[in-house]
């Protein structure tokens, strides 16, 4: 058996007792995950002392954090480059492809209209598009990060689609305030 | 998956003996006590054979107090000194609560959670309420022959956090040890899923007295996974008696009443709704106090109309949980009723309809709760059997947010994260040696602050003096996982801990819990000293075998030096905890957890990876 030191302070994925990579098997994210938590929450130490009660909070919530960032690929992808020390400027670089910029703005444009229509199917159609588009990106994204290893690349892309999950939400909302 | 197998008390072997643990449903019209009893989750009944306690409290001028069903039959005499759904004012002002102008109370006009006015002085809910849970549990000790070891009290999944800490701090008060706050369809979930081994996603529909939740779980080897939940923490069956008791005024034109007409109205207007299940009409009459006949006839249809609003609010929820979880109907396997409202057919057939398949009703909606939650009770105190175990993953059900200029909210945890969780954010300070600064948390889903609850202000201090902007605090939120907060505070730079003043804004604060358990002590019989020694007597006995079982389970991790340390800290416990210096035992406990703190951080390093060997250990690349 490989040994290795699992502890509070492990990255993500040796956590989860996983390779460091964008693409990534779901189901054996959600046993390791299981697996772990089952032995460090706090219903398993409801009965023992105040120090081990406390510890298993803290591991707790270091658990839920892991399986919550590896379980999105945006959030995994962020966190991956940050692991290979490549920061993916997210709060300070905004420049994105014009081409990129000018499909999103007709996207949005027609989630503004549908909202105002109150256009459910409208909304849903948008949303279909915008799901499968992401879902192609983040294929690319995982073969730039694991194959390329073309950080600098996959770094724009991360900011991307960050702005594509962000329209995302507000199509959530606009069906949230037009189903209501 | 099979219920747990228990020893009878006596007969259980070594090495733990069965402790006394039970479940609390705590529910706005009725409450219910259950244990686990021969592997088998049991309602503990009165000395009458009743399951139910009616959640009333009746306070009379000798500061004599009667719960359940005596208290019940003085509503109508005695209706301002009589509580009944005193849930619906758990960590709430005066204008949060509905209908507020029709209660027959004295409310007193209190910053932050409303109090009542009584002739056995002012009370405030969590007194109440600790009135209720201590009736539950005498009914338990008398019942089980012992002293509880600890109790789950369940929540509606929609309670806030003032309204858990109201919840929590009422056990507090009735002295239970509280295991877990367990919100109420998880609680249900377990009982269901454990009865009738079911896998895959389920719904759990609970519409009770005053509250409705909606929660999507997942049920999948020892797992239940919560996925998402919302509701309406102000909405019950008591809409709908309310919705009734309008219509009777309005159909006999009905001058303004006495308190004791309106309570006989209510009480009728309950007993009409609750026919209705099972009868298509249902004549209403009723001499009142002025002399008056009401004389009506309510049908289902009728029924059905004036409370059209009230189902479709239920539908509104349901249908952002099912969103929430990513989920359409079509996944939803089962859709469990729980609540005694779901007997209405109004609300089985919207159920139906939106789920497109029939709800399931094979549990008794009104104890299911309470049987969940003692099978959980059971796992916490430790009784568990080998191999039978299981994991529960809830939810937060509302965002927590930050006050930010201009009185906006910053998400900082979103609803429906699992719990526990923790989330950080940095804050620095506006002014050039400004030391201190306040923030407000809030709890809801706008975007505005005044559309959220506030639920405190904390204010940091000690910060030291820089520059603006070069301070740098980091505030951490941790959501325990019973659901509620805390705040720490650390100023970066420095490294300092900042100090936090809590001011919970519906909560009670630690003086006035202190305040009201001295005042509880001074009417009761048994006094405060002995009863706190006895606490910290158990508490020890406690830390003492979670220490000795912990070290013969992984006393190797430990050198001889350390080993020696733990011994020792160990031997002056069981010295000290036979005399009655609760100081001393309280310093000498503290000093056995200080000198396992490390012990324990190895004991959970090892367990990890336990957990993942034989796994996948093999293919970690690092």
């Amino acid at each position: 058996m490989t040994t290795f030191d699992l502890n509070f302070a492990a990255d993500h994925f040796t956590l989860f007792g996983l390779p460091r990579a964008q693409s990534l098997d779901l189901e054996r994210l959600e046993n390791s995950f299981r697996a772990v938590q089952a032995q460090v929450h706090p219903d398993k130490h409801a009965h023992a002392g105040d120090a081990d009660r406390r510890l298993a909070m803290q591991w707790a919530t270091r658990v839920n954090e892991a399986f919550q960032t590896l379980k999105s690929p945006g959030k995994r992808a962020r966190y991956l480059l940050a692991l290979f020390g490549h920061d993916p400027q997210i709060e300070s670089n905004t420049a994105m492809p014009t081409e990129f910029l000018m499909s999103q703005m007709e996207l949005r444009e027609a989630v503004i209209e549908a909202r105002a229509e109150a256009n459910e199917d409208a909304l849903d159609a948008v949303r279909l598009r915008l799901l499968s588009d992401i879902k192609v990106e983040y294929q690319r994204l995982a073969e730039l990060i694991d194959v390329a290893k073309d950080f600098a690349a996959a770094a724009n892309l991360v900011r991307q689609l960050m702005f594509q999950e962000k329209l995302l939400n507000e199509i959530d909302d606009a069906l949230e305030a037009v189903t209501a | 998956m099979a219920l747990l197998q228990i020893a009878e008390p006596g007969e259980s072997a070594a090495p733990h003996e069965h402790r006394l643990a039970v479940g609390i449903d705590l529910g706005t019209t009725n409450s219910l006590v259950a244990t686990v009893r021969s592997g088998m989750s049991v309602v503990l009944n009165d000395m009458q054979g009743r399951p139910l306690l009616p959640s009333v409290v009746a306070y009379a001028a000798d500061g004599s107090v009667e719960v359940g069903y005596g208290a019940e039959a003085k509503q109508s005499i005695d209706p301002k000194n009589t509580i009944i759904s005193v849930k619906r004012f758990m960590g709430r002002g005066r204008h949060d609560i509905a209908h507020v102008e029709t209660l027959p109370y004295d409310f007193v006009d209190t910053e932050g959670m409303v109090k009542l006015k009584t002739v056995a002085g002012i009370k405030s809910p969590v007194e109440i309420s600790a009135e209720i849970l201590k009736t539950m549990r005498n009914r338990a000790e008398a019942s089980l022959g012992g002293e509880l070891t600890g109790a789950v009290i369940t929540v509606p999944a929609y309670f806030d956090d003032a309204q858990r800490q109201a919840t929590k701090d009422a056990a507090r008060l009735a002295g239970l040890n509280v295991l877990r706050l367990l919100n109420e369809p998880t609680a249900a979930a377990i009982a269901y899923g454990l009865d009738n081994a079911a896998e895959g996603i389920y719904a759990v529909f609970d519409l009770g007295g005053g509250t409705f939740d909606i929660s999507i779980l997942r049920l999948s080897k020892g797992v239940f996974e919560v996925m998402a939940t919302g509701g309406d923490s102000a909405l019950g069956g008591d809409d709908f008696d309310h919705r009734i008791f309008c219509w009777i005024i309005e159909r006999a034109n009905l001058t303004p009443l006495s308190p004791q007409d309106a309570r006989l109205l209510q009480m009728r207007a309950r007993e009409a709704k609750e026919q209705l299940s099972q009868h298509g009409r249902v004549p209403i009459t009723v001499k009142l106090d002025s002399g008056e006949y009401v004389d009506l006839t309510l049908t289902t249809e009728v029924f059905t109309e004036i409370t059209r609003t009230l189902v479709q609010k239920t539908l509104v929820p349901t249908k952002k949980a099912l969103r929430d979880a990513g989920l359409t109907v079509d996944e939803v396997r089962g859709v469990v009723m729980v609540g005694g409202s779901t007997r209405m057919p109004q609300i089985q057939h919207a159920v139906a309809e939106l789920f497109k398949q029939e709800p399931l009703n094979n549990l008794d909606p009104e104890k299911v709760v309470a049987l969940g939650a003692a099978i959980q009770a059971n796992l916490l105190a430790g009784n568990r059997a080998a191999g039978d175990d299981w994991l529960l993953l809830d939810v937060i059900p509302l965002s927590l947010g930050l006050e930010t200029m201009g009185g906006l909210v910053e998400k900082v945890i979103p609803r429906n994260s699992t719990i526990p969780i923790a989330r950080a954010q940095d804050f620095t300070t506006f002014k050039d040696g400004q030391t201190a600064m306040s923030i407000q948390v809030v709890q809801g889903e706008r975007e505005l602050v005044s559309d959220c609850r506030s639920l405190a202000r904390f204010e940091l201090r000690g910060i030291p003096p820089m520059v603006a902007g070069a301070a740098r605090i980091r505030v951490t939120f941790q959501v325990d996982a019973d659901g509620l907060l805390s705040v720490t505070a650390r100023e970066q730079t420095s490294g300092r801990e900042a100090r936090i003043a809590v001011k919970p804004a519906y909560g009670l604060s630690d003086d006035e819990i202190a305040g009201m358990l001295k005042d509880s002590f001074s009417h009761a019989s048994d006094d405060a000293f002995r009863r706190a020694l006895r606490e910290a007597q158990v508490e020890s006995q406690r830390l003492i075998e979670a220490t000795q079982s912990a070290l013969a389970d992984a006393g190797d991790l430990l050198s001889v030096l350390e080993r020696a340390h733990i011994d020792a800290a160990m031997t002056k416990l069981q010295t000290v905890m036979i005399g009655d210096d609760r100081r001393a035992i309280d310093e000498a406990m503290q000093a056995l957890s200080a000198a396992t703190n490390e012990f324990a951080a190895r004991r959970m390093n090892q367990s990890v990876q336990r957990a993942l060997s034989g796994r996948n250990v093999d293919q970690i690349s690092l």
